[in-house]
């Protein structure tokens, strides 16, 4: 009988004006019909029915087969609705026999099967069908069904079937697939509430080097671009009670940042750049020093002084997904726009947006980025507006420019065995700076440490030189005569009050060997100091 | 040639169909010296002509909407009664349609030609039932010529409206009828289903209802709304013109569920239009199968279609061998009253 039960049910909403009736006769259905006939039904009303195959031209088909073609003409004319006109035109009724299809074993069956397939699939249930339950049929094949219900009005009355709010239902709906099954078991109480969305790690999308060479064949307008924010990247996950933080490898980090967990009361899926913010500050929030964010990574346990001196914040860059809907195939600009707006839906002082720079040249973006010397900024993002959200690092959309790095000629003290291939190599360099030592001298004080940036056949010449060179030796570490000047590169300078010389590197590397500068003409500490950004 | 092909005969004037050799037009819009009027329904039956013959009853349903001397001179003949009218014979015969509605047979120079006027073939208690009779040229309607008319049962109609008001009692159900016809059909179909309580009755419906029982038609208790309040109509059926659903008569109604009966509830546009929540297809008319099967039956060699949609049933009897055309007859109103 369900086919033609929500033949009945479409019929009696066509012409039931009132919403409330509408709803009544809904609620009803719902609870006169079994699973999952009733999830197709809902499918039905909500546009959320995919049966590719089941198409219009279908319909003329059958009519031409069951009616002169002139006689069929005049009806649709008369009639006005495809569906209608071969729900009435055709010929055979029910018999007292046949079985009437139920909805479920309907749809399923034009989900699968070819557009070759459809018409005889139909013409057999029209022949089982009454006037009423033809013309049903022929609207599920149509798509629109036009009984004056919108997808809300029907959420609405699985909303009041299943005694929640309607806004319970629209969170939890998009991405779900009829025929709801587990929603109608949360909604008769068998079950607790699904989730939305799926709570898995998204791949990150990731940003190419741009090769400043290229950069002048690239339209600009197409581009948008933001700040490299200097933290670590994260994707946020959230849905009801169920929340999560991955980290750039898919990692759930979600234990050290309890503060970040509590904030995330919504259903979505958010990228974005893990930060600590400086105290006191917000709107904007001030991003913190690297090194502050290094308090909070791998902790086991967070104790409530850490969470207090080093309140974690997230920066947002994107929006993968919303109450189920993916939307990483949507293009940026629209990604970015549902960002915005979602936000503003959503506010909690925990978040906010990673804002576009606007520019219009290349030579502007590349001034701002030459002027940002803000410690929180690693330099700039571009991404195409058109950019669908990909997995991995593919070429074209997005680009990283990264700041130029700062460098400094520092004088190489100790030395350290490397691990692997390297474990034979004196690979692992800390390297100091001049100050005044208070007694009218100069002392070197250890300013980093780096282990990359040189070639092979450097390491080699570098190694033959420990080696050669040694003062003395602490286990695998040697200290070295002071001859061997470095120019190192690195990104930026802060403050540390866990290094001697009170100064930290963000991400050094050597960049040459000066082996043609005498130590004693190397760089001093006040100069890194002074390279330490403003504020 | 021969003298007597019905075409010879047989004309349209300004104010409709003319059979020349007895002087009379069938169901004129205009007043005419002589007529012969099918049935009762105004778009049929207009006052004013010179001469009127009809059935008694369709006479007695002209003389309570116009009056007892809507016409100079009113003369009745009673089914299968033979009245000679200038050079031709006219032969009334039942029709189906409503209480009194006749087919107009017209021998003449011994050739029979049949106008239908309004008919349906199905079974209808408050009429006698459509009589087909051989002729050489059947003039027929096709108010639902077209093939995706096919009524469902009265019985099943009246099923639905029993249904819906089982399941809401605390409403009052209102059915939109034709006032002539469509309202004491529905009221003897409530009874056949077993309904009893008295039907509540708009006044518009009123004086033909009782015109009807008076002529033997059976129709059981009415009574009219009158004062009652809103809460004693919980529950009641009302029958009203289609015009009052939408009328502020309707207000004191509690939250009644508006039903429609009428052959074009079929289509949801229309039924739509009406206002109807409920639309109930309950047709005075022939369908698409009853038209073909009412052609075969009078075996005619010649077949007009006048009002309705005579396009597709031209067309199908073309294609069946028929010899058909269309004549188009103004000022009918098939519409309201289908």
């Amino acid at each position: 009988m369900s086919m033609q039960r929500f033949g009945e049910l479409l019929d009696a909403l066509s012409f039931q004006p009132a919403r409330n009736e509408k709803l009544r006769l809904i609620v009803e259905y719902l609870r006169a019909t079994p699973d999952p006939d009733r999830g197709y039904a809902i499918a039905a009303l909500t546009g959320g029915l995919h049966l590719p195959n089941a198409k219009p031209g279908a319909l003329r088909a059958l009519g031409a087969a069951q009616a002169d073609e002139i006689l069929f003409g005049l009806s649709y004319d008369y009639v006005g609705d495809l569906a209608e006109t071969l729900a009435l035109i055709w010929r055979a009724g029910p018999s007292e026999e046949t079985e009437v299809p139920a909805l479920a074993d309907v749809v399923t069956a034009l989900e699968t099967a070819s557009a070759k397939e459809v018409p005889a699939l139909l013409a057999g249930w029209l022949d089982r069908l009454d006037a009423t339950g033809r013309w049903a049929l022929l609207k599920l094949v149509t798509g629109a069904l036009r009984v004056g219900v919108s997808a809300r009005l029907a959420k609405t009355a699985l909303a009041q079937f299943g005694e929640v709010e309607p806004d319970a239902i629209e969170e939890l709906w998009h991405g779900r697939a009829p025929p709801y099954t587990d929603v109608f078991l949360w909604l008769t109480k068998r079950a607790d509430r699904p989730h939305a969305l799926n709570l898995a790690f998204r791949p990150f999308m990731l940003a190419h080097a741009l090769d400043e060479a290229e950069i002048a064949l690239l339209p600009a307008a197409d581009f948008r671009a933001e700040w490299k924010w200097d933290g670590i990247r994260v994707q946020l996950v959230a849905d009801g009670d169920q929340r999560r933080i991955y980290s750039r490898g898919g990692e759930e980090i979600g234990k050290a940042f309890p503060d970040i967990l509590d904030a995330m009361n919504f259903a979505a899926v958010l990228d974005g750049e893990l930060l600590v913010a400086e105290l006191g500050t917000s709107d904007p929030v001030e991003v913190a020093s690297f090194n502050k964010l290094q308090q909070r990574l791998n902790r086991k346990t967070v104790t409530p002084r850490m969470l207090e001196e080093f309140p974690a914040h997230v920066r947002l860059y994107d929006l993968l997904d919303e109450q189920g809907e993916d939307l990483r195939a949507f293009p940026f600009d629209q990604r970015r726009q549902r960002l915005e707006a979602w936000l503003r839906a959503h506010p909690h002082p925990r978040f906010d947006l990673s804002p576009l720079i606007p520019f219009e040249t290349w030579g502007e973006l590349a001034e701002l980025r030459a002027k940002a010397r803000s410690e929180a900024i690693e330099g700039l993002m571009l991404k195409r507006g058109d950019s669908l959200y990909m997995t991995g690092r593919v070429k074209g959309p997005w680009f990283k420019w990264k700041r130029d790095p700062l460098t400094i000629d520092a004088v190489v003290m100790y030395a350290q065995r490397g691990h692997g291939k390297r474990s034979s190599f004196y690979s692992d360099y800390t390297f100091g700076c001049w100050r005044d030592d208070g007694q009218g001298g100069q002392e070197l004080v250890p300013v980093g440490q780096a282990y990359f940036g040189f070639t092979d056949a450097e390491l080699k010449q570098l190694d033959k030189w420990v080696r050669d060179h040694t003062r003395s030796r602490f286990g695998p570490v040697r200290e070295v005569e002071i001859g061997l000047v470095v120019e190192v590169a690195f990104d930026s300078v802060q403050r540390s009050a866990r290094h001697k010389s009170g100064v930290a590197l963000r991400f050094p590397r050597i960049s040459r060997l000066r082996w043609d500068k005498p130590a004693a003409e190397a760089d001093r500490l006040e100069t890194l100091v002074g390279m330490m950004a403003e504020g | 040639m021969s003298p007597h092909l019905p075409q010879t005969w047989l004309k349209l004037t300004q104010a409709g169909l003319y059979c020349e050799p007895g002087g009379f037009h069938i169901d004129p819009m205009k007043p005419v010296a002589s007529a012969v009027i099918t049935h009762g329904h105004a778009d049929h039956a207009r006052a004013g002509h010179g001469a009127t013959l009809s059935t008694p009853e369709t006479a007695a349903i002209m003389a309570l909407r116009y009056g007892k001397d809507h016409a100079a001179r009113i003369e009745t003949a009673p089914y299968r009664q033979r009245t000679k009218i200038g050079d031709v014979a006219v032969t009334l015969l039942p029709a189906g349609h409503i209480l009194g509605s006749a087919q107009v047979v017209m021998e003449y120079g011994g050739v029979r030609a049949i106008v239908s006027g309004d008919f349906k073939r199905r079974r209808d208690p408050t009429c006698a039932p459509f009589e087909p009779m051989a002729c050489d040229l059947f003039i027929t309607e096709a108010t639902f010529g077209l093939p995706v008319f096919r009524h469902p049962s009265d019985t099943h109609e009246i099923g639905r409206l029993l249904a819906s008001m089982a399941l809401t009692p605390e409403r009052a159900h209102l059915v939109g009828v034709y006032p002539l016809g469509k309202c004491q059909r529905v009221l003897c179909l409530l009874r056949e289903a077993g309904y009893e309580k008295p039907v509540y009755l708009h006044g518009a419906l009123q004086a033909l209802t009782d015109l009807y029982q008076s002529l033997g038609v059976a129709v059981g208790p009415t009574a009219s709304i009158g004062d009652l309040p809103k809460d004693a109509l919980k529950g009641v059926l009302v029958l009203c013109p289609p015009s009052a659903i939408a009328d502020r008569w309707s207000r004191r109604l509690p939250d009644p569920v508006t039903a429609v009966a009428s052959g074009w509830m079929q289509v949801r546009a229309r039924a739509r239009q009406q206002g109807a929540e409920l639309p109930l297809t309950i047709s005075d008319h022939a369908d698409w199968d009853e038209l073909l099967q009412t052609i075969e039956d009078v075996q005619a060699p010649e077949i007009w279609v006048t009002h309705g949609r005579e396009d597709g049933l031209v067309y199908a009897l073309a294609q069946r061998g028929h010899k058909a055309r269309a004549l188009s007859l103004l000022g009918r109103e098939d519409e309201d009253v289908a």
